[in-house]
């Protein structure tokens, strides 16, 4: 595989930033875009633009059509069953607020219990805390260990016989974290609870089979994705899809509008109100094409190997301590340097051309339990290679020279 | 843009030795400050007397070393200035990272005013200039028995 040539579509790699060459390690935050993105979104609004599945005019036949490929591609890149599984949201954390909204409304009941992880995103925390609010539901968290694992046996002493539902990660987006996620599921299914697997970490990484897996719920944003902003995906098990309410009301849902009555479509339609980003929509096909083009295996193994590489040389490096050490590590190295906070480390980075992102990574509860307010974080794409590596690790080193160290 | 102007000897003195960094003896305000984007803290102490003189300042908090110095340097500053002479100082800071103004303060000793200089190079990177003001802000709070919580995202 020619990462170069790879990195060459990505036309923001032809810019500098403050002169020096783009090192850009923060893909878990969000992706660049190829050009084949940017330039379908454009050539959309130009040749086949209007809003989808209302109008009878060829442009509305032409439209639609591009946006239900869309669906179609998605489907089969996950491999879901049917069609109707894939729902469009704006990002994952619409997607997780759809199900708590939705399945909490019908499901859950006073003291019901969801079990989630102390490695979550706030996205799959503060949906459920509403819930919490709204409906008294217990949110119980799965303890991660010292190396950022969260052990089948950590989930299964929490269950009970109130256990609604089991959200978590796919991968961390702080330690990296591989979850057991077949283990999980496996162990739900036994006490037929249902599992939510926030996958932003892992579906830019990682080969997705639904059918395999066998999740109810499985949500994902596309900008992390080499996708536009705008853009999530909720797949969900149809069956949940015919027994779940609307999440929001307006056009697009409806079956039939009476005055005293409202009648709904079957999924997505129920699910998806309003216009829809419909150019974003279509330009993301084009990320799943590219990223099929190259092979998500081939991607799972480049970005291994990078990570490999890193967290070898950061070892190595006497001032840096890697947060977490999880046997089965996506794409995403966390650390912190002795002395010297992590919003410094950042802006000292950057002066050198490289993005890495400092702070609590909306991981509050995690950072807390390690026990520092904050980290540094160098996350990989497609796009990255080992001299990017050297970069980061020789900007490291110069902090310390500015901090002296 | 130079890291060295943002990360001067002074900055990183007071980063790593903060002075003032504890409860300060029978403080009477106190406000806390969170910059929830990054979990920078700070909790401001002060003992202001009847003539509305600072009569004791301190603070405690966790964060880089651009809001920990910041922090220092605005209590070495404050501490024993009337309340409203330390309003204006804060105004002249803010101001500084604004529009690069120089704090123009006869009040201030030429100690002082390099000390405050030395943050000035805060205003070439926007994202840090919210580390620097915190504590001052979180300051006037405390000053003004305003219980809400300085929160930089608002
Ligand atoms: C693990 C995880 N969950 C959820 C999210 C939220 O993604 P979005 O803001 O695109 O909804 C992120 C992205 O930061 C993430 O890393």
């Amino acid at each position: 595989m020619d990462i170069k040539e790879i990195k060459s579509k990505f036309p923001i790699f032809s810019n500098k930033v403050k002169g020096k060459k783009l090192v850009y390690l923060d893909s878990a935050n969000s992706s660049q875009k190829p050009k084949v993105v940017i330039d379908r979104i454009s050539n959309f609004y130009s040749k086949e633009f209007s809003n989808v599945g209302r109008s009878m005019h060829s442009l509305a036949v032409t439209a639609t059509n591009r946006f239900e490929e869309t669906r179609d591609l998605i489907k089969n890149f996950i491999n879901a069953k049917f069609r109707e599984e894939i729902i469009f949201t704006k990002n994952a954390t619409e997607g997780i607020n759809l199900v708590a909204t939705t399945y909490g409304e019908k499901f859950i009941k006073d003291k019901d219990e969801i079990i989630i992880t102390e490695l979550e995103h706030h996205a799959n925390y503060v949906p459920w805390h509403f819930l919490r609010k709204r409906k008294g539901a217990v949110i119980k968290f799965a303890e991660c260990d010292k190396q950022g694992e969260v052990s089948i046996d950590s989930i299964k002493k929490l269950i009970t016989n109130r256990t609604k539902l089991i959200a978590v990660t796919h991968v961390s987006n702080v330690t990296g974290t591989i979850m057991p996620l077949s283990k999980i599921i496996d162990l739900a299914k036994t006490k037929k609870i249902p599992v939510l697997i926030d996958g932003c970490q892992g579906a830019p990484h990682i080969k997705l089979d639904m059918q395999k897996l066998d999740c109810d719920f499985y949500v994902m944003s596309c900008h992390k994705m080499y996708g536009p902003t705008g853009v999530g995906i909720l797949y969900a098990k149809k069956k949940w899809l015919d027994e779940l309410p609307p999440y929001q009301g307006g056009g697009g849902m409806i079956d039939e509008v009476k005055k005293d009555n409202i009648s709904f479509p079957e999924s997505p339609t129920k699910f998806e109100a309003g216009t829809l980003q419909t150019a974003e929509i279509v330009g993301f096909a084009e990320s799943i094409r590219f990223i099929e083009n190259i092979g998500i295996k081939n991607i799972t193994q480049h970005e291994k190997e990078i990570t490999e590489y890193g967290l070898e040389k950061l070892k190595k490096n006497n001032s840096v301590s890697i947060i977490g050490d999880p046997k089965e590590r996506g794409a995403i190295i966390s650390f912190t340097i002795k002395g010297i906070h992590p919003h410094d480390i950042a802006t000292i980075l950057d002066d050198d051309g490289v993005a890495i992102r400092a702070g609590h990574h909306c991981c509050q509860i995690l950072h807390e339990k390690i026990g520092i307010p904050a980290s540094a974080r160098a996350s990989l794409g497609i796009y990255n290679s080992k001299e990017d590596i050297d970069i980061l690790n020789e900007s490291i080193n110069k902090c310390n020279k500015v901090f002296n160290n | 843009m130079d890291l060295k102007e943002l990360y001067q000897e002074i900055i990183l003195d007071h980063g790593k030795n903060p002075r003032n960094k504890k409860k300060c003896d029978g403080f009477n305000k106190d406000a806390k400050g969170n910059n929830p984007l990054c979990g920078d803290k700070v909790h401001v102490y002060l003992r202001l007397n009847d003539e509305k003189q600072v009569e004791d300042i301190s603070f405690e908090g966790e964060g880089c070393a651009i809001s920990i110095a910041s922090a220092s340097i605005m209590t070495e500053i404050i501490k024993g200035k009337d309340f409203n002479v330390a309003k204006k100082i804060l105004e002249n800071f803010i101001n500084m990272l604004k529009d690069g103004s120089k704090p123009s303060i006869n009040s201030l000793s030429d100690n002082e005013n390099t000390t405050i200089m030395s943050l000035s190079g805060v205003k070439q990177f926007p994202m840090r200039v919210k580390c620097a003001t915190l504590a001052w802000h979180t300051f006037l709070h405390a000053a003004e028995n305003n219980k809400k919580v300085v929160n930089t995202e608002e």
